[in-house]
């Protein structure tokens, strides 16, 4: 059986101790052959996924949309191997004043919606779709101010979220915006932090529910060695002292197997903005990883 | 098949997530067993939407509804709170799964603490991992002493306040000149020894483990005495606004080989029990023959605090040497250790000496002189049945006793 080589992308400082927390413990405890390495943006990550150069992703949500379309292109196959319990069913919403006269998403016609950088699944693609599902077309219908903060991590940054957050206080009319996108947790975050003052704001809409990361294998992998890999990340008990601090910074409780159900929903949001085409080729005008 | 308790319910009224809300629901979820379900009330407009993150989040499943059909987001009425109902899941007892007791908060300390434990109070349920403290002093038989609570609680009620525990307004202006600089001489040597004196409980209580509590406080008690003792002799020395004394190389070569001690209680032992025990003959002598209410305020105060540091040594040394006799030749070598590297070195600075005797004498008169000899010679005699008593009363046979006090530094300290 060889060993893996896989990929995560450096959105923040502790991915370097995430992975090599990890790599420390698959390869010392259960004596599995392991590295990683880093990417600057998730769209070099899935090249290299889909090319051979890695063979393991740690993708994220759109990051699996497009390897899925790379690799369907090119013939080659990709095994889905885990995802983390709180990749399951997230939610986006947008959030206007409470006292904004807007009672539903038809109401932001002709208004301005904050959103987080071109390339967040959760704080742009997904959020102008429910838009778009309620007759609104951005860029015509409201116009969107866009926060391109981390561009190239897929929203993994949470900056662009939380400035369009406080562009719905923004003291300039310029500056502020009637609605703001963001997914579920940070609208519970900014209000803990004060970013969204408490009792101020108001769910207008959220979306169905959907998944976010998922571990990608691609064509060089060994199949034997990402069974392994994936018993091993699915038997990561969070009672093991050595393991937990890790599973904290990533921000899971435990893996879960891999399922494919939850991303339809970005596939038509990516289809809807023409983010990527229906091989995996960039084709979003304003998109610089 | 999961199940609702019956009493598992909690209301939030109009409390939101965001202001707190959820120690409500962790507090409700805290008396059940993963897997059971605690049912959520509330009017807060976002409840759904923040029960369903903080539940992701912690590890936990909020039971949904039905979504719309069609793949629509939900419509507006979904999105209010009402009645919610949450699945527990089992991360939090996980968390806890290896954690253990870091002794008992009412003592006796254990034998041995444990790394692991960290800065966790003795007593407190530590969870597994994090990193281990490196303590050098981990075993309770080498820093313990069962009279140490008892010490700490006096030491702390025993601070003093050097600004007004000590009436520096007292006139010095009847000392005599001559008089003063052995005053001067003598505290310039003081702050010396206390500096050696702070620093080494404090390097002490650095590698202590801190289940040994009281120790620890009793150790932070100690240095923080000293630093009194440091800041009173020197205002005494500067007082009369002199330039201080004399640091011989020999003293200073003294007091080096103290602050090299490696092990816990021969340091202990050689500061406090030998060192600090001689102290308190000098303290008292500098008391009895001081010539200004000031220089008696200073050493009086500092004579109180040193009985407590030696009464802690020799509890120690002894609590030590009683539970393993064989360590009395441990401290016998430090002893001879000691005195075989200052063999060379003058020892005490001569100018010391010879204002103790002045100062004894009180004047220049060879009369005087005689009479401050003697003083001092009989000092050195009760300094060293001090030593010999405080060695039998850790062990030493009465001959030993004898030998090893004689090979004390001539340095006092």
């Amino acid at each position: 059986m060889g060993g893996l080589l896989l990929g995560a992308v450096a959105y923040d400082p502790k991915v370097v101790t995430i992975w090599d927390g990890f790599r420390g413990w698959l390869r010392d405890s259960a004596g599995f052959d392991f590295d990683y390495v880093l990417y600057s943006n998730y769209e070099r990550q899935v090249s290299g996924l889909v090319d051979g150069r890695i063979d393991v992703a740690w993708n994220s949500p759109l990051a699996w949309v497009r390897a899925r379309r790379l690799a369907a292109a090119r013939g080659v196959p990709l095994t889905p191997v885990t995802m983390r319990d709180t990749d399951c069913d997230l939610r986006s919403v947008v959030v206007v004043r409470a006292d904004s006269p807007v009672r539903a998403l038809a109401d932001l016609a002709g208004r301005v919606v904050a959103t987080g950088a071109v390339d967040s699944p959760q704080a742009t693609l997904l959020p102008l779709s429910l838009l778009r599902s309620a007759g609104l077309s951005p860029g015509l219908d409201v116009q969107v101010k866009r926060f391109d903060i981390g561009v190239g991590l897929h929203g993994d940054h949470i900056g662009g979220e939380r400035e369009a957050a406080r562009a719905l206080f923004a003291t300039g009319p310029a500056e502020q915006a009637d609605a703001a996108c963001m997914i579920d947790s940070n609208l519970l975050l900014f209000g803990r932090e004060g970013a969204l003052p408490v009792g101020a704001t108001r769910v207008l809409a959220q979306t169905p529910a959907y998944d976010h990361c998922t571990m990608t294998a691609g064509p060089s992998a060994d199949a034997a060695a990402v069974a392994r890999f994936g018993e091993l990340l699915l038997g990561m008990d969070y009672a093991d002292a050595s393991l937990r601090p890790l599973l904290d910074l990533e921000g899971l409780k435990e893996w879960r197997p891999p399922r494919l159900s939850g991303y339809q929903q970005l596939e038509r949001a990516v289809d809807e903005a023409g983010f990527y085409d229906r091989d995996g080729v960039i084709t979003a005008k304003d998109y610089r990883p | 098949m999961p199940s609702t308790d019956a009493a598992a319910l909690v209301d939030l009224a109009d409390l939101g997530l965001d202001e707190g809300g959820d120690l409500l629901v962790d507090r409700g979820l805290g008396g059940l067993a993963p897997g059971r379900r605690l049912t959520v009330t509330g009017r807060h407009p976002a409840l759904r939407v923040h029960l369903g993150a903080w539940c992701r989040s912690h590890g936990h499943r909020l039971i949904e509804g039905n979504p719309p059909p069609g793949g629509a987001g939900w419509a507006d009425s979904a999105l209010d709170g009402g009645t919610l109902m949450i699945e527990k899941g089992g991360s939090g007892e996980r968390r806890w799964a290896g954690a253990e007791r870091a002794g008992s908060a009412a003592g006796p300390p254990d034998a041995r603490a444990d790394a692991r434990w960290g800065l966790a109070a003795r007593g407190a349920l530590v969870e597994a991992g994090g990193p281990p403290i490196g303590a050098q002093w981990s075993e309770r038989e080498h820093v313990w002493a069962d009279i140490a609570p008892k010490l700490y609680a006096a030491a702390a009620a025993a601070q003093w306040d050097p600004a007004t525990a000590v009436d520096w307004t007292a006139p010095i202006d009847a000392v005599p000149p001559e008089i003063e600089r052995t005053v001067v001489q003598i505290m310039t040597y003081l702050v010396e020894n206390e500096q050696a004196a702070l620093i080494i409980p404090a390097r002490l209580l650095s590698q202590l483990h801190p289940h040994y509590r009281e120790v620890m406080q009793l150790l932070a008690t100690q240095a923080a005495d000293e630093a009194r003792h440091v800041e009173v002799f020197t205002r005494r020395g500067l007082l009369s606004g002199g330039p201080l004394g004399t640091s011989s190389a020999g003293g200073r070569a003294s007091l080096a080989t103290l602050l090299n001690e490696p092990d816990f209680t021969t340091a202990s032992f050689l500061l406090s029990v030998l060192g600090e025990g001689t102290f308190l003959d000098l303290l008292r002598f500098l008391h009895d023959h001081a010539p200004d209410p000031v220089t008696a305020d200073v050493t009086r105060l500092a004579l109180r605090d040193e009985a407590r540091h030696v009464a802690f040594g020799v509890a120690h040394t002894a609590h030590l040497a009683g539970s393993d006799p064989a360590y009395l030749g441990t401290l016998r070598r430090s002893v001879e250790r000691r005195h075989a590297a200052l063999q060379d070195t003058a020892g005490l600075n001569a100018e010391v000496f010879d204002s103790l005797v002045l100062l004894a004498a009180g004047s220049w008169q060879p009369s005087a002189i005689r009479r401050g000899w003697q003083a001092v010679r009989d000092l050195q005699a009760r300094m060293d049945e001090g030593r010999r008593r405080r060695l039998a009363a850790i062990g030493f046979p009465d001959d030993e006793a004898a030998e090893l006090s004689a090979l004390h530094t001539r340095n006092f300290m």
